[in-house]
């Protein structure tokens, strides 16, 4: 096994030869630019101006109170630009872009929050940008394509497998093997080869840094849990990375569990999942006992992935991190619970994160503390979350 | 002596002819027909692609036989039968091609023990380049199996180390992108080769959108051998258990017009 992007044994670079020079030229400007004082300087700015960082810690009084346990904090990523944490990525890598000649963008997008934060910073950086989208989530977030083609990106459907989003994965992958000298693959999540899981990472972790600040400065102290959704993994990794070395705080990740771990509609991969590799990278995977990709399911096209990036892998297998899984239902009961009690409308991903910690907040002393990173708006769920509820929103 | 090694001795500088066909597509009863029939037509290497659920270095043609073949229930040991089988008929060369996730949700160990034991002579793994080659390197030569390399036009700098630790053959990738008939090359097929004949010990043979006996012959000037997939499976696609004797046919006019 090669010693290159591991975590543990987790990690690597499991790409085609076409792509490895790429890789390796992303790999070594990534390592030029990431201490470069003017390029952080530019990414700052583009953060404060641009993207509204650093996002709120807001304390949610009135779920505290209604829960009886643990004060509640949400992260707000949701008031980013563009409304999810997906932005934080998207600018530092598009940054990269530029730096390293690049003319074209691609990306895969599940719920389209990637997709539209690509689409975004591409309209701002003036590059032609194409985004793999498959065709049922694109049906399940319209609203998102609509804003794509608004920002001037094309969205190309993916009819593939179940046409979600590691249909769109395979189909970007295979558009950077063709265009591979003029395009960069701006991957949304922490996975993918090397250095794609690392450099994810450390343009999300302003989250768990901003967060251990703003609560320092509220509370005087850690939280004593993190809790995020985790799909590809990338906004718990963001809020994790700051508190790994703190063993005092409980990282929790929450899973989609569809209909349930126990019926074949879900995409838990922790939960039911096993070692393989797949999309550039060893780590865990929903699959067969032949090693074929699982077809996974979720309410939330943003989750609905059946792998997971291989740091969440490694912080499993040592027991830093632990991921519950949450239905479709709970995830929708969170999603209406978290808009009537606290007036926000939280992403249906991020309904998993807020469900995780309806839970677990109740069976926690009232002196200790959640934060919950609220990764995403809610707008683009609400046609989807109706339709759940049986209520026919169609003109 | 590896049967892949021992080929390339025997054509003594003849160029080599390597056809693909999709394992099980459309069932391993006329999989094993077409290895056959191609191999009486002038085929010298024979790849089985073992079907994967999601081939990312699959172009259309080759992705919706993988689909077929899962689809008729083929599993990798069904394919080891497939192979015991024609063991019992034939010599020639079989290589499989396959993404590193069968081969490592199988057990490395269990793969290539059965290789060596059913009698594969290679394998092939587009989503594993030189970097994790160890994830299987020390296995297959234990069981003396040919873990072959690929170089492609963008490999530049990594061909000499590439090539310089190739076994059994080196597979050029002609061109950028996936597996799939393509009517033009962009590639500068003279610096490619130059930089490749420069490190390389064993033969080279060129793949990837080589369809048309034309091409085939014209390809086949720069290197030891050409390989041809994605031509062949749209004949399967098309014929079904029909296509042993159109593929054998297609595969005559590709080994008498590079012998022109």
């Amino acid at each position: 096994m090669s010693k290159i992007g591991r975590f543990g044994e987790y990690g690597g670079q499991y790409v085609p030869e076409t792509v490895m020079n790429a890789v390796n030229e992303l790999n070594e400007a990534y390592n030029k630019y990431k201490d470069d004082a003017d390029f952080n300087a530019e990414l700052q700015r583009l953060y404060r101006e641009y993207a509204n960082r650093p996002s709120m810690l807001y304390f949610a009084e009135k779920m505290t109170a209604d829960l009886g346990g643990a004060k509640i904090y949400l992260k707000r990523e949701d008031l980013n630009h563009t409304g999810a944490h997906k932005i934080n990525n998207v600018l530092g890598q598009i940054l990269l872009a530029k730096k390293m000649g690049k003319t074209r963008i691609i990306a895969e997008t599940g719920a389209g929050q990637h997709g539209v934060a690509t689409a975004t910073a591409a309209a701002l950086f003036g590059m032609e940008c194409n985004v793999y989208m498959g065709r049922t989530d694109m049906e399940r977030q319209a609203l998102n394509v609509y804003r794509m083609n608004l920002l001037g990106a094309t969205v190309t459907g993916v009819d593939s497998g179940t046409a979600t989003l590691k249909d769109a994965i395979n189909e970007a992958m295979r558009d950077w093997t063709t265009n591979i000298e003029t395009t960069y693959y701006l991957i949304g999540s922490v996975m993918g080869p090397h250095p794609y899981p690392e450099m994810v990472r450390n343009f999300q972790k302003c989250i768990g840094e901003e967060t251990r600040a703003q609560l320092m400065q509220r509370e005087g102290r850690l939280p004593d849990a993190v809790i995020a959704c985790v799909g590809g993994g990338s906004n718990a990794m963001g809020a994790f990375y700051d508190f790994i070395g703190e063993p005092s705080v409980r990282l929790i990740g929450a899973e989609a569990a569809g209909d349930g771990i126990d019926t074949p509609r879900h995409a838990a991969t922790m939960a039911k999942g096993s070692m393989g590799i797949f999309h550039g990278m060893k780590s865990v995977f929903l699959q067969n006992e032949e090693g074929q990709i699982d077809e996974v399911y979720s309410i939330s096209a943003g989750l609905d992935y059946p792998g997971i990036g291989p740091e969440h892998a490694y912080l499993a297998s040592t027991g830093r991190a632990e991921y519950v899984d949450v239905t479709d239902e709970e995830a929708v009961q969170a999603f209406e619970y978290l808009s009537k009690t606290e007036g926000i409308i939280p992403a249906i991903e991020s309904a998993h994160a807020v469900a995780a910690a309806m839970k677990l907040a109740p069976t926690m002393d009232r002196d200790k503390i959640i934060v919950i990173c609220l990764s995403g708006r809610g707008d683009k769920d609400v046609f989807q979350v109706a339709r759940y509820r049986g209520v026919d929103l169609s003109e | 002596m590896n049967r892949i090694d021992k080929k390339f001795a025997d054509l003594n500088g003849e160029k080599a002819l390597i056809t693909f066909v999709t394992a099980g597509d459309p069932d391993l009863g006329v999989t094993k027909r077409l290895v056959l029939e191609m191999e009486k037509n002038g085929a010298d290497l024979i790849e089985l692609g073992v079907p994967f659920s999601d081939p990312i270095a699959e172009g259309p043609t080759i992705q919706k036989a993988s689909l077929r073949a899962l689809k008729g229930g083929v599993t990798l040991v069904k394919i080891f039968d497939l192979v015991r089988e024609l063991r019992r008929e034939t010599e020639i060369p079989l290589l499989l091609m396959m993404y590193v996730n069968t081969i490592f949700r199988f057990g490395t160990e269990r793969f290539f023990t059965l290789c060596a034991e059913t009698g594969v002579d290679g394998v092939i793994v587009p989503d594993l380049p030189y970097e994790e080659k160890d994830e299987l390197a020390d296995a297959a030569h234990r069981f003396g199996i040919r873990q072959i390399s690929l170089v492609a036009p963008t490999s530049h700098d990594r061909i000499a180390r590439i090539a310089g630790e190739a076994e059994g053959f080196l597979y050029c990738v002609s061109s950028t992108g996936v597996t799939g008939t393509r009517s033009e090359f962009k590639t500068n097929f003279d610096e490619f080769f130059g930089e490749i004949k420069k490190s390389v010990k064993i033969p080279y043979c060129v793949g990837f959108g080589i369809s048309s006996p034309e091409q085939a012959r014209k390809m086949s000037s720069y290197c030891d051998g050409v390989i041809v997939g994605s031509g062949i499976v749209k004949i399967v696609e098309r014929f079904g258990s029909d296509s042993v004797a159109p593929v054998g046919e297609f595969t005559a006019s590709l080994k008498n017009t590079m012998k022109q």
